[in-house]
């Protein structure tokens, strides 16, 4: 690997974490749309700090760029209290409005900006170790490095210092209110840390693969674990896994790279989305089925309670009164005696000791929903699980 | 003025959209008591919380926790709310929402320890959610999660619990035991306000009421004032309850 293909990888892995923090409370937030509004809105900042730097990389600029994306959060929730419209009409107004002043101000002064729209958006990460950082004429690295760097140790010690704020203030706005933690402060910090961070990988990755890195891994992450911290965690090294294998197949496809980190990260999504082990698809339709299997079985075990007559419980009755097909009626007898609730004698079906118990414990908790009884049944049924 | 209020609300009008729904409330909770606020749907009681805790600004009017405004009391009060107003697909446990109650008296940057968590199980055991703590809110029923609330407040440690319907969905044991834990607070010297539904069971549990329909209509002990009068000028019909003694 040449050093330039280490230094590639480095900062992709720097924006994929930089990208997923923030990422994970706007997706909590179900604000995913305000991240693809900022990475819009920002390019008038962009050009109007361009003029003034002429640097990409300057922090000027990325402070200006960023104040334009709290701007449109701004703008956004304004609309939005006029009543008039919903959050999404209100994002589909502001957004290409400044959007589109930024592509004016670009055309207008296209003779002196060496700044075009298409790299604003798609990036190139295969150039951003040939901008570097020199000081007094020593190369400290490619300067994206350097920008993205620092928005991440940001980025890192505000989440370290002010989580318990992010947690309370996304988890429940008026409990942090009353308990003194203003949600408007913590609001507006994220807003402005997404815009940073969007305005500071942009020249890097480009503003697409920003929001693909703020959401994709968050979304993930969020089908993965019940645990905040840990949902950050897994945030983080779903989009580190990406940019890298992003990067690698870009490599031997001679692709764009951001594109193919996009990519890779739709993927991942993909396979968690029907793999993951209790919120995927696959998983949720198997449960309801065998949810459906255990109502079934202890609908018929009722039956066998309630009814002592031998006639009832004939084999033959399963198909005929309770109308159940072939297949239904045998999975049902097939799960009944596989865990020892009946025995068959001469066809004649009757509940065991075990079977008898289950039962009860069973109406008992149909009858009083009480908590207590749905608890024990839980470690010998799936039914009643969450 | 010899007595103590735990709150008092000073003229106060709430809007929503210039609409006034609350009208010119004047209301002095004296404290330690354990009061109900009774009223029909849409009469402003969970608005006359809110403004109590500064959530809703008021058109006019004020409030005072304990002779001070709430931005420097906010350590005094707990709040339950009617339905949570959380997102309960959130990736965090009961345990973890009643200890997020202790935040409060942390203030900013200070992390929950050991203290808080003790604290927090403590209070998931009053409630009798203890064999819960581990579980996603979401898988809660919604009796549990109004216990969860419940243990919530309890946390904070307050001298004033505001309660929006906490016996809302929940059996009648759950309601027995709520009610019991809010008569040992109001013994150690608290002060609740709850919003409640149930007239009949208002003289059982309160010893303070206060009738609200966008106006206050009464307020004052449950013996003096719990009457067919007060309850039809509240609720509109010829009201009677049938009070047991
Ligand atoms: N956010 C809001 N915007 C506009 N109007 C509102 C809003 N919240 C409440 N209202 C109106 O204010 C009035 C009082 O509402 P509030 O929620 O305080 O009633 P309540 O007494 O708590 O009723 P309930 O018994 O149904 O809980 C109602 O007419 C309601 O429609
Ligand atoms: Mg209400």
């Amino acid at each position: 690997m040449s050093s330039a293909q280490i230094e590639i990888q480095i900062i992709a892995c720097l924006v994929a974490v930089a990208c997923a923090i923030p990422g994970t409370f706007l997706v909590l937030r179900k604000m995913a749309m305000i991240s693809d509004a900022i990475s819009h809105s920002i390019l008038p900042g962009i050009v109007i700090g361009f003029f003034l730097t002429e640097d990409l990389n300057s922090p000027w600029l990325i402070l200006l760029a960023a104040m334009t994306g709290v701007i449109t959060v701004v703008l956004v929730e304004f609309i939005q209290k006029t009543g008039l419209v919903k959050e999404d009409t209100a994002i589909g107004l502001v957004f290409p409005t400044l959007f589109s002043i930024g592509v004016i101000l670009i055309a207008k002064n296209a003779n002196d900006v060496h700044l075009d729209v298409d790299v604003v958006f798609l990036g190139e990460l295969a150039y951003a170790p040939s901008y570097r950082f020199l000081i007094n004429g020593m190369d400290l690295g490619p300067k994206s490095l350097w920008v993205i760097g620092t928005i991440l140790l940001v980025t890192l010690l505000l989440l370290i210092t002010f989580f318990k704020e992010l947690k309370i203030s996304t988890f429940d706005k008026q409990l942090a209110a009353t308990l003194g933690f203003s949600p408007v402060v913590v609001h507006y910090g994220l807003m402005s840390i997404a815009s940073v961070t969007t305005v500071g990988a942009f020249d890097a990755v480009g503003a697409i693969l920003v929001v693909a890195l703020m959401i994709a891994p968050a979304a993930i992450a969020y089908l993965l674990t019940n645990d905040l911290k840990k949902m950050l965690v897994i945030a983080v090294f779903s989009g580190i896994a990406s940019a890298l294998t992003g990067y690698w197949i870009a490599h031997y496809l001679d692709a764009s790279i951001a594109g193919s980190i996009a990519t890779v990260l739709g993927v991942l999504f993909l396979l968690v989305y029907l793999f993951a082990p209790k919120k995927g698809l696959i998983s949720v339709l198997f449960r309801q089925k065998r949810q459906q299997m255990e109502v079934y079985l202890l609908t018929f075990l009722l039956h066998l309670q309630n009814h002592t007559e031998e006639s009832e419980r004939h084999l033959n009755h399963l198909s005929e009164h309770i109308n159940w097909g072939k297949i239904r009626s045998k999975t049902v007898l097939d799960l009944a005696l596989k865990n020892n609730m009946i025995i068959i004698e001469n066809n004649i079906i009757s509940l065991t000791e075990k079977g008898q118990g289950f039962t009860e414990k069973a109406i008992d908790y149909i009858t009083t929903n009480s908590t207590v009884a749905i608890e024990k049944m839980k470690e010998d049924f799936f039914l009643f699980r969450g | 003025m010899e007595k103590k209020y735990a709150i008092t609300v000073d003229d106060l009008t709430v809007a929503y959209n210039y609409k006034p729904v609350l009208w010119d409330i004047d209301l002095a909770i004296p404290e330690g008591v354990l009061m109900a606020i009774v009223g029909p749907n849409g009469a402003g009681k969970s608005t006359l919380i809110k403004s109590i805790l500064g959530i809703i600004k008021p058109i006019a009017g004020s409030v005072k926790i304990f002779g001070k405004p709430y931005k420097k009391q906010h350590q005094e009060v707990a709040y339950v709310p009617q339905k949570g107003s959380v997102d309960w697909d959130f990736p965090t446990t009961a345990l973890d929402v009643v200890m997020m109650g202790t935040y409060g008296s942390l203030g900013w940057i200070k992390r929950p320890g050991q203290k808080e968590k003790k604290a927090a199980l403590e209070a998931l055991e009053k409630v009798g959610m203890l064999s819960f703590k581990s579980r996603q809110i979401s898988q809660l029923s919604g009796g549990q999660q109004q216990r969860i609330f419940l243990a919530r407040a309890l946390v904070q440690n307050a001298s004033i619990y505001l309660m929006d319907e906490p016996f809302q969905g929940v059996d009648a044991t759950t309601e027995k035991a709520i009610i019991n834990i809010l008569k040992e607070l109001r013994k150690a010297g608290k002060t609740l306000i709850v919003v409640h539904h149930d007239l009949q069971t208002v003289p059982e549990y309160f010893d303070w009421v206060t009738f609200l329909n966008v106006k206050k209509i009464a307020t004052g002990p449950v013996k003096d004032i719990f009457n067919d009068g007060n309850l039809t000028k509240t609720y509109g019909i010829n009201y009677k309850v049938s009070v047991q003694e």
